[in-house]
């Protein structure tokens, strides 16, 4: 399987990424630069965190225009892969690739630390493999998500949230929500399931060396719904 | 020609930078104020000479697909002259 890891003008998650897919997880792994279209093949694509364009107007406003994002957003609708985390997050949303918005957050704060999520749905080509919670660093100022009441309502419905921020033993709580997404969303899907869009950063806790290496069970498993041919 | 756009949070929906900015002026001593929301300005110049009705129409449509994200956003184009 091979992954290629999107590099923005201001990305500045793609070398973790690349590394763990490519040293930790043992897949093939590509850099995907912004100015170009070819897609190398991959098989799964990842929007990286970072600070694309300098977030300026809005976080992932100005990716959106990029050659890479174009052919992303083609490959997302024929059913690719494509994970975005933290920015790339922010970019899916402001492709109109996964619904909603990642508004600042509520308190201000640039918010950087270990965050326990709860599995909310487990049987996405994501998370087949995950256990019910996994940890993974959140580090954002735009992180609240936010999206109208019909749409919410359709996330929850077709169970397109996976991830909601919650206690280390999986309760979700107010208290466990740091920065005032609707109800405590850290990640959702689109209507297909192929693309995944996330605050938290599993690939900086994908190594033993950085704490439990449960984020690394997210890349398990979409090499595990790869590998099976399940595609979304 | 100049167009003005203004940016502002869409009505029912949270603005916690104008509820910190509203604390700071409380803290100030300006008393009585109520909602306080902050909003963002964008001022563009046309090069072509587009008559006044063509250039609303046009900077409506800047922000539409970029300039404010309605899900969160309201926005207005008015036009310098």
């Amino acid at each position: 399987m091979k992954f290629g890891i999107v590099t923005y003008p201001g990305s500045n998650c793609d070398h973790d990424a690349y590394h763990v897919v490519k040293h930790v997880l043992g897949c093939d792994a590509t850099f995907l630069w912004h100015k170009d279209r070819d897609l190398q093949d991959v098989d799964c694509i990842i929007l990286p965190g970072g600070f694309s364009y300098g977030d300026y107007l809005r976080c992932g406003a100005i990716a959106r225009f990029s050659p890479i994002t174009e052919e992303v957003a083609r490959f997302a609708q024929h059913g690719g892969y494509v994970l975005g985390i933290c920015n790339g997050f922010q970019v899916l949303t402001e492709a109109g690739l996964l619904p909603g918005v990642l508004r600042t957050n509520s308190q201000l704060k640039f918010i950087c630390e270990d965050a326990s999520l709860v599995v909310a749905n487990g049987h996405t080509p994501w998370t087949v493999l995950c256990p019910e919670t996994v940890v993974a660093p959140i580090a954002h100022h735009g992180g609240c998500y936010y999206a109208d009441e019909e749409t919410l309502g359709r996330l929850e419905g077709e169970r397109q949230v996976v991830f909601r921020y919650a206690q280390r033993d999986g309760t979700e709580t107010d208290e466990a929500n740091p920065n005032g997404s609707l109800n405590n969303i850290a990640g959702i899907t689109n209507a297909r399931g192929n693309v995944l869009g996330m605050m938290p950063h599993p690939e900086r806790n994908a190594e033993s060396e950085l704490g439990d290496a449960s984020g690394a069970w997210i890349f398990r498993s979409i090499i595990h719904s790869f590998l099976e041919g399940t595609r979304a | 020609m100049k167009l003005r756009v203004h940016v502002t949070p869409r009505r029912g929906v949270l603005d916690p930078q104008g509820a910190a900015v509203k604390g700071g002026l409380t803290n100030l001593g300006f008393d009585g104020i109520g909602e306080v929301r902050v909003g963002k300005v964008i001022d563009l110049t046309l090069a072509s000479t587009v008559d006044a009705e063509a250039a609303l129409a046009l900077g409506r449509d800047m922000a539409r697909k970029l300039l404010a994200n309605e899900t969160v956003e309201d926005f207005e184009v008015e036009v310098l002259g």
